[in-house]
């Protein structure tokens, strides 16, 4: 009902303010509409007419996208993001349990610190993990990216948290452990049960992040075999600048798990990546 | 089951409050800690000690703030900071484009789901295939000038990324272009959540769109523009490597239009080979965003603390 404003609002302002939205949901989404209609495109008709559909659907850039590195490197992202992102959820889950239950001195400046951490840019990280990375033979290893990918993202992660851990009543809580429950099993049983849309939310974001990362895995995973769909991407565009609906399709293939994932799960999105803002007090 | 049967016990725990033990307490807390916090140490903590102590060696030797005067007598380090610095006023652009389209959604009922999931979407798209796309886009016979010329404005028509003047600029149209939705999706939540009676008065002076926005929510919704400029502050300073890697094949070209920072860092380290110049420049990034992170840090406490005594 608020919306519904005792003032009459003018015709000229409502189609002003649509006006408006269509300019700027265009222009949102067309760079992904010359991507994905590009990427059907022949070379010659994407340079002339970059805006119109393709004339006929032609599938040669997949398929030179396809038989290029992309399975390797469409598999390498799966398992980094799949394991950074489940390794991150159970130590920030653990870790914010800690802090969200057991009341110890400086425990808001230890997690306000920690907070802070995700603004520490990642290229500052960057040189002395690489020559560790030398020194034991990780370099090209999806290990040792997956482990820098728990670190970055543990600090957001154990905030969210956190807060949810902090909003489930006391009196639940108390009622298990007075029936004799462990911690653990208060955790187990009663917490992570409860949690299930914050858990959701957090590995969307972490997903998000792990997915599109391209500094990091571009200096750990030198051997072609081990890159990342990212990296691939990045070089591929160069080895491909004569062939764009190539590029494009390579794009396409880039994109397309994001897309589903966001056209299936924009509510996680949305409560994710509005979680680490300050409400409102 | 046993949350069931034991709802009534917990209303008479309530009253109680059971003392802590804070010794106790700590030692538990630490046990669910501890495994976090090792890797957040190890990743953190040890490479942010060892680019310090690189930074100030070289072949293993102490020599002091060599390096950082070398560095920072480097013009090409001086322009990749200037470049970051520039980059800096995309901010008040996003912040003003931001809080326009959130309150335009806000005021719009028909379609309005529509129009967030569009202009949020670019937020979620990968920067390498972003940086890609707009790479062909901003070409001197790419999309853009085309479309410009068969709307009659050839004059308008440039050499988006090989005229070093414009450059950055058409870089940082990419960003704004990338993060405008963040920023929306942050400030149409905390709008949403505001009480009814916030635009009574309002409602009732007749103050018309402007007015109403302006001097309500704006002020409303202040922690939230602020947490929203911080944020993106801290991308311009210390996250714009992927969009200029890509957009600029790795050179931060043409000539060093592009060069940022963390791209200066990367060449030193990786490309010239001299880890040592490059962890003196990243302790100087490094100190840059000290400054950003105190007010990170500030603005997340004040929420920290209201979580735990609520």
């Amino acid at each position: 009902m608020r919306r519904k404003s005792g003032v009459q609002r003018s015709k000229i302002e409502t189609t002003f303010r649509y006006l408006l939205l269509s300019f700027v949901a265009f222009t949102a989404l067309v760079p992904a509409y010359i991507m994905f209609s590009g990427s059907f495109k022949s070379q010659g008709e994407f340079l002339n007419s970059p805006f119109g559909l393709p004339n006929s659907l032609n599938f040669g850039g997949y398929q030179s996208a396809w038989t290029d590195n992309f399975p390797h490197w469409l598999t390498n992202s799966f398992l980094i993001v799949i394991g950074a992102v489940v390794l991150t959820e159970i130590l920030a889950a653990l870790a914010a349990w800690g802090f969200a239950r057991f009341p110890f001195k400086g425990r808001e400046t230890i997690l306000g610190i920690m907070v802070s951490l995700m603004v520490v840019p990642p290229v500052v990280l960057l040189i002395p993990l690489f020559q560790l990375g030398v020194e034991l033979t990780l370099i090209s290893t999806l290990r040792l990216v997956i482990l820098i990918y728990v670190g970055l993202m543990l600090p957001f992660s154990i905030y969210m948290l956190t807060n949810f851990f902090k909003s489930i009543p006391e009196s639940i809580l108390e009622s298990a452990s007075i029936d004799g429950a462990s911690s653990w099993r208060t955790f187990r049983s009663i917490v992570l049960p409860l949690s299930g849309a914050p858990l959701a939310t957090l590995a969307v974001v972490n997903l998000l992040w792990a997915w599109n990362e391209l500094l990091l895995a571009l200096v750990f995973l030198q051997n072609n075999e081990k890159k990342t769909l990212m990296v691939g991407i990045t070089g591929f565009q160069s080895r491909y600048s004569l062939d764009i609906p190539t590029v494009m399709a390579g794009m396409s293939i880039a994109t397309l798990p994001l897309v589903i994932a966001y056209l299936f799960g924009q509510r996680f999105f949305i409560a994710g990546l509005t979680a680490g803002s300050t409400k409102g007090e | 089951m046993k949350l069931a049967s034991s709802k009534s016990v917990a209303a008479d725990v309530n009253i109680r409050q059971r003392p802590t033990l804070a010794g106790r307490s700590s030692r538990e807390a630490l046990f669910w800690i501890a495994p976090a916090a090792l890797v957040i140490l190890f990743i953190f903590g040890y490479s942010v000690v060892s680019v310090l102590i690189q930074s100030f060696r070289y072949d293993g030797d102490w020599v002091g703030f060599e390096n950082f005067a070398i560095v920072i007598t480097d013009p090409l380090f001086l322009t990749a900071l200037k470049h970051n610095g520039l980059l800096l006023l995309a901010v008040p652009v996003l912040i003003v484009l931001a809080f326009t389209l959130a309150i335009t959604l806000f005021e719009t009922r028909a379609g309005m789901r529509f129009y967030r999931s569009a202009i949020f979407l670019p937020y979620v798209l990968p920067i390498p295939v972003v940086a890609v796309v707009f790479g062909q886009i901003y070409q001197l016979h790419g999309a853009l000038n085309i479309f410009l010329k068969s709307i009659g404005l050839d004059s308008l028509a440039k050499d988006w990324l090989g005229d070093p003047q414009i450059a950055l600029g058409t870089m940082s149209s990419v960003i704004i272009w990338k993060e405008v939705g963040f920023g929306v999706i942050l400030m149409l939540a905390h709008i949403i959540s505001l009480p009814n009676e916030t635009y009574e008065a309002a409602r009732i002076d007749g103050a018309g769109f402007w007015r109403t926005h302006l001097s309500i929510t704006r002020p409303a919704i202040l922690n939230t523009i602020i947490f929203y400029g911080v944020i993106e502050a801290i991308t311009m300073v210390s996250w714009v490597f992927n969009y200029v890697y890509v957009m600029s094949n790795g050179l931060g070209g043409p000539g060093n239009a592009t060069m940022v920072s963390e791209l200066y860092i990367y060449r030193s380290a990786f490309q010239n080979k001299a880890p040592e110049l490059a962890a003196a420049a990243a302790v100087f990034l490094f100190i840059a965003t000290l400054v950003l992170m105190i007010a990170f840090f500030r603005i997340q406490r004040r929420s920290i603390a209201g979580t735990f005594n609520r």
